[in-house]
């Protein structure tokens, strides 16, 4: 490892989080001491978390706001984001 | 809660940062200097996903207030329904992640240089600048209005205490008053509130003042979640509320703060307690970073938030020109999180991808009942515009327990959004 050069790309695609995950915590608490009947989503299966989405998306799931949110997404997107959500982990 | 010194937490993370060294490009290895001005739902938010991100960097909170008071909720302190200390914040936390937050004033910026000058003597040099300002009241837009007025005929526009002396007036006006509300023409801060607070003070004036009136004199024909608004005054507070529309005459074109008396170009009303919310502009900061522009407020590119007038500035929150997206402090603090990715990236001289943001309001009519808008947004020729088909509005014909959900979802979010910017 320590060996291997590391070459500088400029122009490179940062690969950061993808296009709306970082807006989930707005509401879905990214911390285990919020009280908040708002579902837990970090570190959660990604099969679930794509499953409920397109649940809302599709208005088969009842909801206040999600099938709103739910709609400004991709299959695609809404699979990146479930990876990404499952990969992080809740703040103490 | 434990301290930590900016050094005591880079020794500790030091064999942390290692691993990530190998793989760190230049500037995150030498230690990246961001600046962020303004301590809010935006800045301060933006400041915590920046040193998460790079722990060996130098970043630097300049907030002038030694205390945050926030504005979503503060219309319900007004209507007697919270207390204000639920309203308040510290940026401890930050401090003990290792950011370095400064009690001061940002005086100036030079863009050229990338130098910003507090307002001792103290210069800080940055690789990138974060301006989280927030608004401006701009006294010079309505006759009369000026910060002395402001004192008779409180704005309660920025949250502390303004709320408080609103507060107070209400307190001590008899059964029977006249309180007037005033709406300026958009853009401004918190596009529903206005109607939030017309709700609430409506609510408190049927509950504790019955023979009280409120109206709302606006500078607008329409505004945001106003079918659901009207429905709601319609049911709630028939009789005690009454809102002029710009094309009935609700435009205030002058104030007299002495006999707390609204001017409009048909008639003048007479207030026991009058609510002025005025022209607003982005935080004076901008003019003098020269991101601002003839508006008042800051253009920026939707990717990366960073400024189209000077280089290596961005601007996020209530200051920023950004486009479908509304001056709320979920938007802020959803644009904070992707400036933040923004400036990484750009610092790691890789190029930022094209993001999506959420934003989601609640508002307040009346105790256990609120309405919603929703909203996802993404960059399209350099603008920030709706997602189609997504969003919208709390359904019209929705339940009474529809409506309660939303008031507890409401109060969530302010718990969880305070909690992810300042706990």
């Amino acid at each position: 490892m320590l060996a291997l050069p590391f070459v500088i790309t400029p122009g490179a695609i940062a690969a950061g989080p993808p296009p709306g995950a970082t807006s989930c915590s707005g509401c879905h608490p990214a911390s285990a001491t919020v009280n908040t009947p708002v579902p837990r989503i970090l570190g959660r299966e990604p099969d679930e978390i794509v499953a409920a989405m397109l649940a809302f998306r599709s208005g088969e799931r009842p909801s206040t706001v999600m099938g709103r949110i739910a709609k400004g997404f991709s299959d695609d997107e809404i699979r990146a984001i479930a990876l990404w959500l499952a990969a992080q982990e809740e703040k103490r | 809660m434990m301290r930590t010194t900016r050094r005591a937490f880079l020794r500790g993370s030091a064999s942390a940062a290692s691993a990530a060294l190998l793989a760190a490009p230049l500037m995150a290895q030498g230690g990246a200097r961001v600046v962020v001005i303004g301590g809010g739902f935006a800045g301060a938010a933006c400041a915590r996903e920046l040193q998460r991100a790079m722990p060996r960097a130098a970043v630097t909170l300049i907030e002038a207030s030694p205390i945050f008071t926030a504005c979503p909720f503060s219309n319900s302190v007004i209507a007697g329904l919270r207390a204000i200390a639920e309203q308040r914040f510290g940026w401890d936390a930050l401090r003990a992640e290792g950011i370095a937050v400064l009690h001061d004033r940002a005086k100036a910026v030079d863009p050229q240089a990338r130098l910003v000058s507090l307002s001792g003597d103290s210069v800080l040099g940055y690789d990138r600048l974060v301006l989280a300002p927030g608004i401006d009241i701009r006294w010079d837009a309505l006759p009369g209005y000026d910060e002395a007025a402001a004192e008779l005929m409180p704005h309660a526009w920025k949250a502390g205490e303004q709320t408080m002396l609103l507060r107070r007036q209400l307190e001590a006006m008899a059964d029977g008053g006249t309180v007037v509300i005033s709406a300026p023409a958009n853009p401004f801060r918190c596009p529903p509130g206005p109607y939030e607070r017309a709700s609430l003070v409506a609510h408190y004036l049927k509950t504790a003042k019955p023979r009280s009136k409120l109206i709302v004199l606006d500078a607008k024909d329409s505004f945001s979640k106003q079918r659901l608004f009207q429905a709601a005054w319609q049911q709630l507070y028939p009789g005690l509320l009454e809102w002029v529309s710009l094309s009935n005459g609700g435009k205030v074109t002058s104030v007299d703060p002495a006999s707390r008396t609204l001017v409009t170009d048909f008639a003048s009303y007479k207030a026991d307690v009058a609510n002025v919310i005025p022209p607003q502009r982005a935080d004076h900061i901008a003019e003098f970073a020269g991101v601002s522009d003839a508006t008042g407020w800051c253009p920026i590119d939707p990717i990366t938030f960073e400024s189209l007038l000077q280089p290596n500035i961005h601007v996020i929150g209530d200051a920023a020109i950004a486009g479908a997206m509304p001056k709320s402090a979920f938007a802020a603090n959803a644009q904070a999180k992707v400036c933040a990715a923004a400036v990484v990236s750009l610092l790691n001289d890789e190029v930022p991808p094209p993001p999506k943001l959420i934003n989601t309001c609640y508002s307040l009519v009346a105790p256990g009942y609120a309405i919603s808008i929703a909203g996802v947004y993404h960059p399209v020729n350099g603008q920030l515009v709706d997602v189609q088909g997504a969003g919208g509005v709390s359904p019209a014909d929705a339940p009474p327990d529809f409506r309660a959900l939303e008031a507890s979802y409401a109060a969530a979010w302010f718990r969880t959004i305070t909690a992810q910017t300042f706990a």
